[in-house]
């Protein structure tokens, strides 16, 4: 077990003591000074308090709005970016979703973009999705959602065109070039570990708010996945291939072209598949900075707890993340296919593609002109009955089981959240300050211990230092919960390959789902709580950490298993004795993910009653005295997220060290 | 009595350019991994350390140290030695895929470390190739496209390095899996492939890094036997890198064992068997046949003074497997002669000194 000796952490008189035994030291000491200090110095502030700094922001902001189109910076970079981010975004919207100024549908309708998913999936992919393509998009007609999608797959479209332009190349740069990858990598690490959330609000300042700043935002979330899987896949073509390029005389320019590139084909292609998803998760909540589009739709009807439009919506993404996942992922393997299916197959396929499109020419050329294949038929009549079922579904639930849920709601919320909340909140500032930092460093070691310094003189300096507590609160507990899930359904899938093939595929499916549907059953459930953000916030991170779990379960060598069985261990000894403790390094990683993954839920539900931290943003972004402050709150999260990434990192480096 | 150096080959009757000018000669060749690595070739002192020395005094790795050798026109030279020995990265050095630190590396009378990258590339492009332990082959072209890819480097044209693959392609006996993709072969077949696409260029030299390991026994055997024949039917000069002694002896015209960087012995087999140059060689020769490798001028003694020597003749060269039934059979010792001159003679104890495995010859 973990005898780690505490080496460097900074109070003195602690050394050679078993870091467990610190750690509780520290949270006695923290329940002590707790109830003689309580409800001093907590640096509460009500919603509608402003600090300078928030007014500060608002004046920079207000400042900005009024030098706009003076200010050179503005006026010949930010202006420009949006002014050909927002041509690109107009002109794919006004070719498959919106009206364009002489005609009262789009260039393309339905039965043309029906037409070319299902081809653009056949070329790519293979009937198979092909067919679900087609399926999913008719569906989303069906739903009477059809320019909400469309919207959406515009802003998809753009955001990932925009992405890959810049990821590829640097991708490729960073893939060659050890220089480069070293200077990339932290920001790629600090990228990903941020909330969707927290692009939103500083690029609002620079690109105001509409589909350009949704796509550039977007942009910039999808694109660190491209960029890390491109140098990963050039990092990882053989050495010998590319040494045997040399070796015949090739040219850098050629063992580019014709060895790295040719060879990380498929695996760059799995990187437009993370960066698709990306964007489709962010494209969803860039609903707040008034992108159009399902997100919209959904952020509407969940603030007005319109329970079955907001499912309704949700479903569409459901079904459009299905089919650019499927999509995008029989890309990358269809190549490898159609090399095993044999020549015979390979002969049609050239002509088969030349009628396809030939097809889908006419199909688009038909939607072009005729209204019927314009418009999407009907009144989104099956969307209406999955709304008013899901209404009905709802209804029930609230009658029948609140009993239950509300009983599950209060236990956790009185037993475990507000104690604990109240602990964050209510205690001084100072006293929660030094348990972080003595945490951080007896967990991580000294350089975590002056990470969280940093972060929580900014957090202070955020003047939302409550409810940056309150979010902490709900994070930690809902992490928690995800752990006791994690640690569960992890050993269980660790030991037992069946469950592993069973629950894998939810799991994976599981995860490319945008957050923010998650909010939607549990909202029908619950109603708008906190607790509605931490149980949907579990829902979201639980397949992560039980992914990590289960993989570091089975990494565990079956001779150790096999010798503590001989030895006479019975099922619990093994796992506690042996298994956890040998895939403690996967426990710590699962902590660190599920921590991330809570966090950028949490505030999500801010959308939904959660209050705190994500109830800042999403004020600042609508009313404009409180933007400051909801600038102010999106640097908490960030903070958070950096002190919990780091504490945890470095944890983990120094179990598994 | 033998040298630790030989410098031409003497046996086989491989194919010899008359005037003798070696294909490669490398004198001096260092390859220092490390900072500051070209002061260590330079440094008397430094040059002195064994390894782990020179790794605590400078942080440096002396991969290659003072090499000196030459390979001769259609000779197979092998370098031999155990993993971390150094031999990679020397014949890496050859065709500077790793640059050497210090040395001369003269190619046709041209010494290559002055050649600027267009003349290196032109070089590797027409003079030199190789053959990877782990093959290199591109897994997204078919078998002919992987063989027609150094052709395809120089700027060949389609249908010229379609036609020229296919005869290679024959040639390494891989007809009618042309249009295979390379996951779909053995490894034996794939190494195949490795093989013709470094034949495909018609290079002068063609480089081995220890290309069988990788491969079953049984395959590795036909596959050494594949290069002994193409060896005779092209007659290119081969540097050969194995760790495996018996390939070498199989192989190599010449062999040089390498340790720790440093070039232990250079001759032929039955040199490196019959008069090792340290311990470090007699052991690593000590389980080899010696019957199979040693010939009658290893063994055979001055004729004493009543000795017959009416006996059968045999030339010196003669392996002792091959002379073992006629020495047996012959009731007079067998004479050694060579151009008419008389060496020595073997007898029946000589033989069965080599053949019932006790010490023999020098």
């Amino acid at each position: 077990m973990a005898v780690a000796l505490e080496k460097t952490a900074p109070l003195a008189g602690v050394r050679q003591v078993r870091r467990r035994t610190v750690v509780a030291a520290i949270l006695v000491a923290w329940l002590v000074l707790f109830v003689i200090f309580r409800g001093r110095q907590t640096l509460a502030l009500a919603a509608a308090d402003l600090t300078d700094l928030h007014r500060w922001f608002n004046d920079v902001n207000d400042s900005i709005g009024a030098n706009r189109n003076s200010n050179p910076l503005f006026l010949y970079f930010f202006n420009e970016i949006r002014l050909v981010i927002d041509t690109l975004v107009t002109f794919v919207q006004e070719l498959i979703s919106q009206p364009s100024a002489d005609r009262p549908v789009p260039q393309v309708g339905w039965l043309g973009v029906v037409g070319i998913a299902g081809y653009v999936s056949w070329a790519v992919g293979n009937w198979r999705v092909a067919l679900l393509a087609v399926a999913g998009f008719t569906f989303m007609g069906l739903q009477g959602l059809w320019q909400e999608s469309m919207d959406t797959l515009a802003l998809i479209l753009c955001a990932v065109f925009v992405a890959l332009l810049f990821a590829i190349p640097i991708g490729v740069w960073a893939g060659l070039s050890d220089r480069v990858n070293r200077i990339v990598t932290p920001f790629l690490d600090f990228m990903q570990t941020m909330p969707t959330f927290v692009y939103l609000a500083p690029l609002t300042l620079f690109f105001l708010i509409g589909g350009a700043s949704a796509t550039i935002a977007t942009a910039i979330y999808a694109a660190p996945p491209a960029i890390r899987i491109t140098a990963h896949a050039i990092r990882s073509v053989p050495g010998t291939t590319v040494e045997a390029a040399d070796s015949l005389g090739a040219t850098r320019r050629q063992a580019l072209l014709k060895v790295l590139l040719p060879m990380s084909k498929r695996t760059v292609v799995m990187g437009i598949n993370q960066s698709i998803m990306a964007a489709l998760a962010m494209v969803t909540i860039a609903a707040l900075i008034d992108a159009p589009g399902l997100g919209k739709t959904v952020v509407q009807a969940l603030q007005s707890l319109d329970v079955g439009t907001a499912f309704n919506a949700g479903l569409a993404i459901v079904v459009m993340a299905i089919v650019l996942d499927r999509v995008t992922t029989a890309a990358s393997t269809r190549e490898e296919a159609a090399r095993r299916s044999g020549g015979r197959f390979l002969s049609w396929r050239r002509p088969l593609l030349a009628a396809g499109g030939v097809v889908t020419v006419v199909l688009v050329y038909m939607s072009h002109t005729y209204v019927w294949a314009a418009e999407f038929p009907g009144e989104g009549g099956i969307g209406t009955s999955i709304a008013s079922a899901a209404d009905t579904a709802t209804t029930w639930a609230q009658d029948n089981l609140s009993g239950l849920t509300n009983a599950f709601r209060d236990g956790i919320t009185n037993g475990l959240l507000n104690p604990f909340q109240s602990l964050l909140t209510d205690s001084p500032w100072w006293l929660v300050a030094a348990v972080l930092i003595t945490l951080g460093a007896v967990l991580g070691g000294w350089r975590a211990g002056v990470t969280a310094a940093v972060c929580v003189g900014l957090l202070v300096g955020t003047g939302v230092w409550s409810d940056a507590m309150t979010t902490m609160a709900s994070t930690l507990v809902a992490t928690v919960l995800v752990m006791v899930l994690g640690v569960a359904m992890g050993v269980w899938m660790g030991r037992s390959l069946l469950v592993d093939r069973v629950l894998r595929p939810t799991l994976d499916a599981a995860q490319v789902m945008p957050p923010f549907v998650y909010l939607v059953p549990f909202l029908a459930l619950f109603g708008a709580t906190r607790f509605t953000a931490i149980v949907a916030a579990i829902v979201y991170a639980a397949p992560v950490a039980i992914k990590i779990i289960a993989d570091g379960v089975r990494a565990v060598p079956e001779t150790t298993v096999e010798a503590a069985t001989s030895a006479g261990c019975n099922t619990w000894q093994t796992i506690t004795k042996v298994q956890l403790p040998m895939a403690r390094s996967a426990l710590t990683l699962a902590t660190n993910q599920g921590l991330i993954y809570v966090l950028s839920m949490v505030v999500v539900g801010g959308l939904v009653g959660a209050g705190a931290l994500g109830y800042d943003v999403v004020a600042g972004f609508s009313q404009g005295q409180l933007y400051g402050k909801g600038l102010a709150a999106g640097l908490a999260i960030v903070l958070l997220g950096v002190m919990f990434d780091r504490i945890t990192q470095a944890a983990a480096r120094r179990t598994s060290a | 009595m033998t040298p630790t150096q030989t410098e031409m080959p003497q046996r086989r009757g491989t194919p010899q350019d008359s005037d003798g000018t070696p294909v490669i000669s490398v004198r001096r060749l260092w390859k220092v991994f490390g900072p500051k690595a070209d002061q260590v070739p330079e440094s008397e002192e430094l040059r002195g350390l064994t390894r782990r020395e020179l790794m605590d005094r400078t942080g440096c790795t002396a991969a290659v140290r003072d090499v000196n050798f030459d390979v001769a026109p259609g000779e197979v030279f092998v370098v031999m030695g155990l993993s971390g020995s150094g031999k990679s990265t020397l014949v890496r050095c050859l065709t500077r895929l790793i640059e050497p630190t210090s040395g001369e590396l003269v190619f046709e009378g041209e010494d290559i470390r002055d050649a600027d990258p267009g003349r290196l590339r032109d070089l590797r492009r027409r003079k030199f190739s190789m053959v990877f332990q782990h093959f290199g082959l591109l897994p997204h072209r078919r078998v002919v496209d992987n063989v027609a890819f150094g052709l395809e480097i120089r700027g060949m044209g389609k249908a010229e390095r379609a036609k020229r693959a296919m005869e290679v392609v024959e040639l390494v006996g891989l007809a009618g899996y042309e249009n295979s993709y390379p996951d779909q072969l053995s490894g034996g077949m794939q190494q195949r492939v490795g093989l013709a696409r470094a034949l495909a260029g018609d290079p002068d030299v063609l480089f081995f890094d220890e290309p069988f390991s990788a491969l079953d026994p049984m395959i590795r055997r036909d596959m050494q036997n594949e290069v002994i024949r193409l060896h005779h039917e092209v007659g290119k000069t081969m540097v050969f890198i194995t760790h495996d002694l018996s390939e070498a002896l199989k192989l190599g015209d010449r062999i040089l064992i390498m340790r720790d960087g440093k070039m232990v012995q250079c001759g032929t087999g039955d040199e490196l068997v019959g008069a090792p140059a340290d311990d470090y060689v007699r052991e690593f020769v000590k389980d080899v046949p010696r019957g199979d490798v040693l010939t009658l001028r290893w063994i055979m003694r001055p004729p004493a003074d009543g000795d017959a020597l009416d006996g059968p003749e045999l030339g010196p060269d003669v392996v002792v497997k091959e002379a073992t039934r006629a020495v047996l059979a012959a009731d007079k010792p067998v004479k050694v002669v060579e151009d008419g001159k008389l060496l020595g003679i073997v007898g029946d104890e000589e033989i069965l000194a080599v053949v019932a495995g006790q010490e023999g010859g020098a």
